[in-house]
């Protein structure tokens, strides 16, 4: 039950993707609330959606992100599906030591791009806050949706496996290495948030998709916003 | 007995070896509070029938190993992986007592929890069902490489030696040696994981070959000549700080073959 339940999700997610970055219509953005699936805004015009510029990194980053891995592997390929199953399949099994899959050891490379990506959410909920009205704040649902959806994406991205390594968990001895226990503190925070990390990856994911909708609507003029300016 | 229940379970248990061939055989148990089925088994080996054969190292479950007689299987396998990897080796010239500050050793706490019940092995599947025992060491064995190179006093380095001989690289991550570990030893985010990225960094990340590339120092050939030992009055931070030509001069990896051989565990008496 739990493979078929990712593999819907997973599926679902994917193919939401496509169809917002592709076939709804342009730039997803309504008054000062812009789609994660677009932001930073680059070229919002011409011929190529604009989300294809962004929407890479964090879709190879969760691609070859640790958990995702875990899910994957046990729920598309049954690799197998779960611990007291034998694999369904017979081939010769190569796991991530030869192609394809070894290209998974690039995730830390995306993850140097996601966080660039998550800097621009911060700065689109900020404008969501700030530019309204100039020098007032506004408070909507709206922006709390934006607030949540870039908090639980940062638990997502600052709890990665690679960043976790990075920042100091590849390191031998913290009390005698330059800025160790500088290290030692960041990795201990990353680890934090790394022993929730398979619960940071789906809320999150959900988080993305209900801004999205939620901005779509207002695009569309379903409901208009309902918000405070102070 | 102390918490007798006044009830008695009846024990079916297979007996026999592969040569003999197995059977059930019956055993009434008394019942006490708190009682576990290996308290079952040892109550019938001290009691009923001393002749059981039980092998454990921990009340978590039986393994699937193959069998040698009654409850006892072959594990053998385990203890060559074992001998593959070279122990703990400090440098040369450091041969303590050192003083560790705690924050350095945390970590490595939770990987000495292992009790070598060898749960993890056994249902892994990268063992248990594409038998690569002879090119995966298995996740009890990458808590122990983890546990030695995130030592701060071990000079080794096996990051290449865990990612071809160990078949790291084999091993996806589905983390069912993490959810039967009797110990709750976090064994693929906290062993497995960091081996990865590792081996990431050594093979994976052009940053980093960049860096070690423009860093390296060209060696003359009086240095070649006598390559300079690490100094004693100033001990490296990490490993990599060593001198790889001065490890390499002591020959550290005949060091280790040497431990190797001269070494006696337990089970070897």
């Amino acid at each position: 039950m739990l493979p078929t339940t990712v593999v819907a999700v997973l599926a679902a997610f994917t193919g939401y993707a496509i169809w917002t970055a592709f076939f709804a219509g342009g730039v997803n953005q309504s008054g000062p609330y812009l789609s994660p699936f677009y932001s930073p805004l680059l070229w919002a015009s011409g011929p190529i959606s604009p989300a294809l510029w962004v929407l890479w990194s964090p879709l190879l980053f969760r691609a070859t992100c640790y958990y995702y891995r875990k899910a994957y592997y046990r729920s598309f390929f049954w690799d197998p599906p779960a611990c007291t199953l034998s694999e369904l399949r017979h081939r010769e099994y190569r796991g991530e030591a030869k192609f394809p899959l070894f290209l998974n050891n690039l995730h830390r490379y995306f993850l140097y791009a996601v966080v660039v990506v998550t800097g621009f959410l911060w700065y689109d909920v900020f404008l969501a806050f700030f530019q309204p009205s100039g020098g007032h704040v506004q408070l909507g649902v709206g922006t709390g949706i934006m607030l949540a959806n870039v908090l639980l994406l940062s638990g997502y991205t600052f709890g990665c496996h690679s960043l976790r390594h990075l920042v100091g968990g590849g390191l031998d001895c913290y009390s005698n290495s330059g800025a160790g226990m500088a290290r030692h503190r960041a990795w201990s925070w990353v680890s934090i948030l790394n022993g929730r990390h398979a619960m940071w990856a789906w809320v999150s994911m959900f988080s993305v998709v209900i801004t999205d909708i939620y901005i779509h609507l207002l695009h569309a003029g379903v409901f208009t916003d309902p918000h405070v300016v102070f | 007995m102390d918490g007798l229940t006044g009830s008695a379970v009846t024990l079916r248990v297979l007996k026999g070896t592969p040569a003999s061939g197995t059977q059930e055989v019956e055993y009434a148990v008394p019942m006490v509070t708190g009682m576990v089925v290996l308290d079952a088994i040892h109550y019938v080996q001290h009691n009923l029938d001393t002749d059981l054969a039980c092998r454990w190292n921990c009340k978590a479950a039986k393994c699937t190993f193959p069998l040698v007689k009654d409850l006892v299987t072959d594990v053998s396998r385990n203890y060559e992986v074992n001998r593959e990897i070279p122990p703990f080796t400090h440098a040369p010239d450091d041969t303590g007592p050192w003083r560790i500050q705690q924050v350095d050793i945390d970590r490595l706490y939770e990987y000495r929890r292992c009790i070598e019940c060898f749960l993890c092995q056994d249902v892994c599947h990268v063992l248990r069902s594409h038998n690569y025992a002879d090119r995966f060491y298995g996740p009890r064995f990458f808590v122990r490489v983890a546990g030695l190179e995130m030592h701060p006093k071990d000079v080794l380095d096996r990051t290449d030696q865990t990612r071809e001989e160990g078949g790291l690289g084999y091993c996806n991550i589905t983390k069912c040696c993490t959810e039967v570990c009797p110990e709750h030893i976090h064994i693929t985010d906290n062993a497995i994981i960091p081996l990865k990225e590792r081996v990431a960094d050594r093979r994976w990340d052009p940053v980093r070959f960049i860096g070690r590339e423009l860093l390296r120092r060209p060696a003359s050939p009086a240095a070649e000549a006598t390559p300079a030992l690490p100094d004693p009055a100033k001990p490296p931070r990490n490993r990599g700080d060593w001198d790889e030509a001065a490890l390499t001069n002591v020959d550290i990896t005949e060091l280790v073959k040497q431990q190797i051989r001269t070494r006696t565990r337990p089970w070897e008496k």
